[in-house]
């Protein structure tokens, strides 16, 4: 039996400059925080992400790591626009392709079903197309004859998502409202597939841990990687396990003020290791909760 | 009774524009939005399904806080989502940060250059799709020449030219119908889908809404007053939609 457990800085050393790399969860909810620090603390760069975007780009866009974005929106949900990947875009720092979130799903399915595209009706009338360039359009070979918008596969060359809990083999479960399309963006990967999870649990206690087999959506011939990291999505939600921490939400958000704010911010959240922060996180709900 | 306020108008205006759809998602986006669908749901149309923001489609009244709990009518994941728009099964309100004559939505970027724009938004989100597949419309609560522009930036929803131009692809569902703002109700009834005025909230001025309009707007020869509550619906929105009174805080 395969014990695939990895740490955040095992991932890094799988990852190369210029890859294009999907990141799961969607917005500000259950992203692979502790795996994208570490990214952000490596020398790697250039880097394609590919995502339902939230902090998980704009870290990435902070700390001078994206050459482009593959999105069809970028928010932190209770705070609407993300600060971060504005101030990149605005500056002209990264390039940008724009996505429709329902089509992003179809370029995820056709890598995964290993088709060239899939069609759809969206995109079209839209700017998509003129901003977009991979996307193409399709006639279709039937009576109706209908042009429609192909939505070429979404080649990963790595995926990260992270997951409630796992077995060390890397069968996973979501315990949260959604799984978003997590599974989707393991299987668009052909390799360097990795989860980090809250908790590493016996295969035989999966089923108890998610209360249905229903939940049981993320398998080992998906996963190449587990990393088992306790608050490794915080500082998003990654319900039931823990809230977002809209107040670290904040002050990350209000990093990207001033070059200063945001130095300050990095030297004390992301250069620093990860048993540090999260033991830093550790101490600073507990002050919060004292002066409740 | 109570005095009507400004956002009260605007919530039963969001829960006509559901008037007639019948057994269907309506999804509208937004505080008001949501008090406004909440209400059709509870008066004049009760078959309407909704969300509850996250995963499930629920069959409460309230619009926000489920003090009895909700109940669950459905489990909609995002993945669901997109059966039901693509099925064509949905009536979504979104916003918009620019809107022109046709509909054409933007909210993704401001400013002549997308690679560098003036202003980085949402992105394109689920726009371009809702718009080709199912019916849509707009809430847009700060009408002004800033909003409503002769050409948008960006085009993340489709309007009725850009539609037509795309072809039988993009018209086939195409269902462009209102736009429902802080002043006034909007339809596409004028000369090739040309935005005209359907009517003006009470207090509202034809001349007011024109002066906020940054394009030409189609104005009849007779612009009624949109309507007010009924005492039943001014209960439902005080008493059970919406008693922390959010409404007030997007429109006061």
């Amino acid at each position: 039996m395969t014990d695939k457990r990895i740490s955040e800085e095992g991932v890094v050393a799988q990852l190369e400059s210029g890859m294009t790399i999907g990141i799961g969860g969607w917005g500000s909810r259950r992203k692979p925080m502790s795996i994208i620090r570490a990214i952000a603390r490596s020398g790697l760069r250039d880097l394609t992400v590919v995502s339902f975007a939230g902090p998980d780009l704009g870290v990435l866009c902070a700390t001078g790591k994206v050459r482009r974005a593959v999105y069809p929106f970028v928010s932190l949900d209770s705070i609407p626009l993300e600060p971060h990947v504005r101030a990149a875009r605005q500056a002209g720092l990264i390039e940008d392709e724009p996505w429709d979130e329902g089509m992003f799903l179809l370029g995820l399915q056709a890598a995964a079903w290993r088709v060239p595209f899939l069609p759809t009706r969206v995109g079209l009338g839209s700017d998509l197309p003129r901003l977009n360039p991979r996307l193409s359009s399709v006639r279709s070979p039937f009576d109706d004859d209908l042009e429609l918008v192909a939505v070429p596969a979404f080649e990963l060359d790595a995926a990260i998502c992270h997951l409630n809990r796992a077995d060390l083999r890397g069968n996973a479960c979501f315990l949260g409202p959604d799984l978003y399309f997590d599974d989707l963006m393991l299987s668009a990967a052909r390799s360097r597939r990795f989860i980090s999870v809250e908790r590493v649990v016996p295969t035989a206690a999966l089923v108890e841990e998610a209360g249905t087999e229903l939940r049981l959506r993320v398998n080992r011939m998906m996963v190449d990687g587990v990393v088992e990291r306790p608050g490794g999505a915080h500082f998003t939600s990654c319900v039931p396990d823990y809230e977002r921490d809209e107040a670290f939400q904040r002050s990350y958000a209000a990093a990207a003020k001033t070059p200063e704010a945001w130095a300050e911010f990095r030297a004390s959240w992301i250069d620093v290791s990860e048993d540090d922060y999260q033991h830093k996180i550790g101490q600073r709900q507990v002050g919060e909760r004292a002066s409740l | 009774m109570t005095d009507i306020s400004r956002a009260d108008i605007c919530v039963v205006a969001i829960a006509e524009c559901f008037r007639g759809d019948g057994e269907i998602v309506a999804n509208p986006i937004g505080t008001i939005p949501m008090i406004g669908g909440r209400l059709a749901r509870a008066s004049f149309e009760p078959e309407l399904m909704m969300t509850d923001g996250e995963a499930a489609l629920i069959a409460n009244d309230e619009a926000f806080r489920w003090p009895n709990g909700k109940v669950v009518e459905y489990y909609n994941p995002y993945r669901s989502m997109f059966d039901v728009v693509w099925r064509g099964r949905r009536h979504v309100i979104m916003g918009a940060t620019q809107i022109d004559p046709f509909g054409n939505q933007n909210f993704a970027a401001i400013g002549p250059d997308y690679a560098k724009p003036k202003t980085q938004l949402l992105g394109f989100r689920g726009a371009p799709g809702n718009t080709v597949n199912n019916a849509t419309s707009y809430w847009i609560p700060n009408h002004s020449p800033k909003v409503f522009v002769e050409k948008v930036d960006v085009v993340t929803g489709v309007g009725w030219d850009r539609a037509a131009a795309a072809g039988r692809g993009a018209t086939e569902f195409f269902d462009l119908r209102l736009v429902v703002t802080n002043l006034a109700v909007l339809d596409f009834s004028g000369p090739d889908h040309r935005m005209a005025l359907r009517s003006v909230h009470p207090g509202v001025s034809v001349e007011e809404v024109v002066a906020a309009t940054g394009f030409e707007l189609v104005v009849p020869a007779d612009v009624p007053t949109s309507r007010q509550p009924t005492e039943e619906e001014l209960r439902l929105i005080t008493e059970v939609i919406d008693p922390d009174d959010l409404r007030h805080t997007e429109i006061p």
